[in-house]
């Protein structure tokens, strides 16, 4: 084998003493622009359905991100086919619609219309259904159904519930 | 090894350790421009007066803006805007600034187009200004975010959205880049630290590339005339001024660059106090609300072309018709497959092509500003098919075109 250079194995030295050291500072920067232990764990909201009224859209806040609870009247229900009353989370009965209140094209937040009982986003004229299940497009999926747990009257986001779990293992959550 | 003498003045001084007179005739006194051009070659100068006045009035906002999503707002909308001493001056030149600076950049753009400035030797030139337009965008996108309005808030969330790439469903990347599941004060001070620092920083670095790409091709000329600098320099150096094709670009024609930019700087002086309200969109005077979506969200007049390619289509389709408009312009030099250097009107074929895009961006322009319903879509979508159309036979009408 030819005898190599000083030069060249100086080279080759430095090259690698570069890759480790750049290999190990992207590995501290991209940590560095991870949300931080204390976004992560921002833990759990409680929702109270027994003041929910009926086609009246409510808004809660859940890790910054709205949460829509719909509770429906039993005429929104009968009309309703087996896809879209598979996404409900039933209490006593009663029918609710919890979802995510962000457009799934781009992340605005639909309006609900209670007439046409749909919601429609003004961003880019999306559209779903009172179950969250896109009708028009851009939006390419319905609106994402957070963690839920039922218990009693009350709803705890961020929890998996049984009804959450089955709702997974359906592959209907968005 | 190098021989100093003793200095006859502070100029020789500085000669001998620095070379000035050397680097100030490469740069200037002997840097020759053709006598073949017109006010649009002022154009560059004209971004780099404009680079001057938001680097000023951006030093001059930083001295009271807080990056805290509590205080961001006040800090512009009241502090800045009502109690520091002309305050709101640096505020409306730094956003009149924002937006006329890809005005002019869409001017320069157009011209090189025009001219075909962008070929044979001055492909870098083309490409180191692409650059510049992406390093520009972001830099006004980074600061869109700093008054943390209702318009900060909803752009943020919605072009941050779009680095989940769609059905590939990325959404730890979108986390990644907030620092958080929706833009909070960690999106907020990254974008500041980008705003105020990184971006700012490759934009000199990226200005002394344009610059230097430029110095051996030399500008283009109205005719594209293929001139010979060093023949046409030795003329004029001889005393032959008249009979050459060239001047100094110091300070023989800076002078000229410099007419154009006084004229530009009293219509921007005019919009900083008269017009300024385009510039600063009034929904972002209300404090950002994660609760409350906009009625319409549109970006900036510079960005609604390219947002209306996004906006007809499905979202995996309009992601990637987003995606071609965004750097489709870069390969012009290679996509041009013409040796012609000539003004676009004698090209033929690429004429025509050149004044289709010119109006495609502009209907995609009016369209993107209004909402997204009936015949506005239908137009929209035309516009946004037709933008790409124009890309894909731009290849073939060049590589038929004659040579002139
Ligand atoms: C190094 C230069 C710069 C510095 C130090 C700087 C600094 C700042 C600061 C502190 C703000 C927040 C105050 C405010 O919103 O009025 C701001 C806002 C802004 N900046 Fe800059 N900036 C610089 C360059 C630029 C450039 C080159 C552009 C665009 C091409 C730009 C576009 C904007 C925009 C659009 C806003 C929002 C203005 C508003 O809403 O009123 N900035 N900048
Ligand atoms: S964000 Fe709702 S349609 Fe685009």
């Amino acid at each position: 084998m030819e005898k190599t250079s000083r030069r060249g194995f100086m080279g080759k030295a430095f090259g690698a003493v570069a890759a480790v050291g750049g290999v190990a500072s992207l590995v501290a920067m991209k940590q560095t622009w991870d949300p931080l232990p204390s976004v992560k764990a921002a833990g759990f909201t409680e929702v109270d359905l027994s003041t929910v009224e009926a086609n009246c859209l409510v808004v809660e806040k859940w890790r910054g991100k709205p949460i829509f609870i719909l509770k429906k009247t039993a005429e929104m229900v009968a009309k309703q086919d087996e896809a879209q009353t598979a996404r409900d989370v039933i209490v006593d009965g009663t029918h609710y619609m919890i979802a995510i209140g962000l457009c799934t094209h781009l992340g605005c937040i639909p309006a609900y219309a209670d007439k046409k009982e749909i919601f429609q986003c003004a961003c880019h004229g999306g559209e779903f259904d009172s179950s969250g299940l896109d009708i028009k497009a851009p939006p390419p999926s319905p609106l994402v159904i957070p963690p839920f747990n039922v218990k009693g009257q009350t709803v705890m986001l961020g929890e998996e519930g049984p009804e959450y779990k089955k709702m997974k293992e359906a592959g209907i959550l968005a | 090894m190098a021989h100093f003498t003793k200095a006859t003045s502070v100029k020789d001084w500085l000669n001998q350790r620095l070379a000035i007179e050397k680097v100030e005739k490469v740069m200037a006194s002997e840097y020759w421009i053709p006598k073949n051009i017109n006010f649009l070659w002022a154009m560059g100068m004209v971004l780099a007066i404009t680079f001057g006045l938001l680097l000023v009035s951006g030093i001059f906002l930083l001295m009271y803006y807080q990056p805290n999503v509590e205080t961001a707002f006040d800090s512009v909308n009241y502090t800045i805007m009502q109690e520091v001493g002309y305050g709101w001056l640096w505020r409306h030149v730094h956003a009149v600034a924002a937006s006329v600076v890809f005005l002019i950049i869409y001017i320069h753009m157009l011209t090189g187009i025009y001219y075909g400035s962008y070929k044979k030797g001055r492909e870098m030139i083309w490409i180191s200004g692409m650059l510049l337009f992406v390093a520009f965008s972001a830099e006004a996108f980074s600061g869109y975010m700093l008054p943390w309005g209702q318009m900060s808030y909803w752009a943020g969330m919605v072009i941050t959205n779009l680095f989940s790439a769609g059905s590939l469903e990325l959404n730890g990347v979108v986390e990644w880049i907030r620092g958080d599941y929706v833009p909070g004060q960690a999106f907020l001070t990254r974008f500041f630290m980008l705003h105020v620092l990184l971006v700012p920083l490759a934009i000199l670095a990226l200005i002394g590339v344009h610059f230097a790409a430029l110095r051996i091709p030399h500008v283009n000329n109205q005719d594209g005339e293929d001139i010979d600098f060093d023949v046409e320099a030795k003329k004029y150096l001889a005393g032959d001024t008249k009979g050459s094709k060239v001047i100094r670009f110091a300070n023989d024609f800076m002078s000229k660059d410099m007419f154009v930019v006084s004229i530009f700087l009293v219509f921007f002086f005019y919009l900083v106090f008269w017009n300024y309200g385009f510039a600063m969109d009034p929904v972002n005077f209300d404090p950002a609300d994660g609760l409350k979506t906009p009625a319409h969200i549109y970006p900036e007049w510079y960005f609604l072309w390219s947002y209306e390619i996004l906006r007809p289509f499905s979202k995996d389709v309009g992601l990637i018709a987003f995606a071609f408009a965004q750097v489709i312009f870069v390969l012009l030099p290679f996509l041009d497959r013409s040796p012609n250097v000539k003004t676009a009107n004698k090209r033929g074929l690429f004429g025509i092509w050149f004044w289709l895009l010119v109006i495609d961006m502009i209907v995609l322009t009016a369209m993107g500003k209004l909402p997204p319903q009936g015949i506005y879509s239908t137009i929209g979508f035309v516009a946004a098919i037709g933008f790409i159309g124009l890309w894909v036979i731009l290849p073939f009408i060049t590589a038929i075109e004659k040579k002139v």
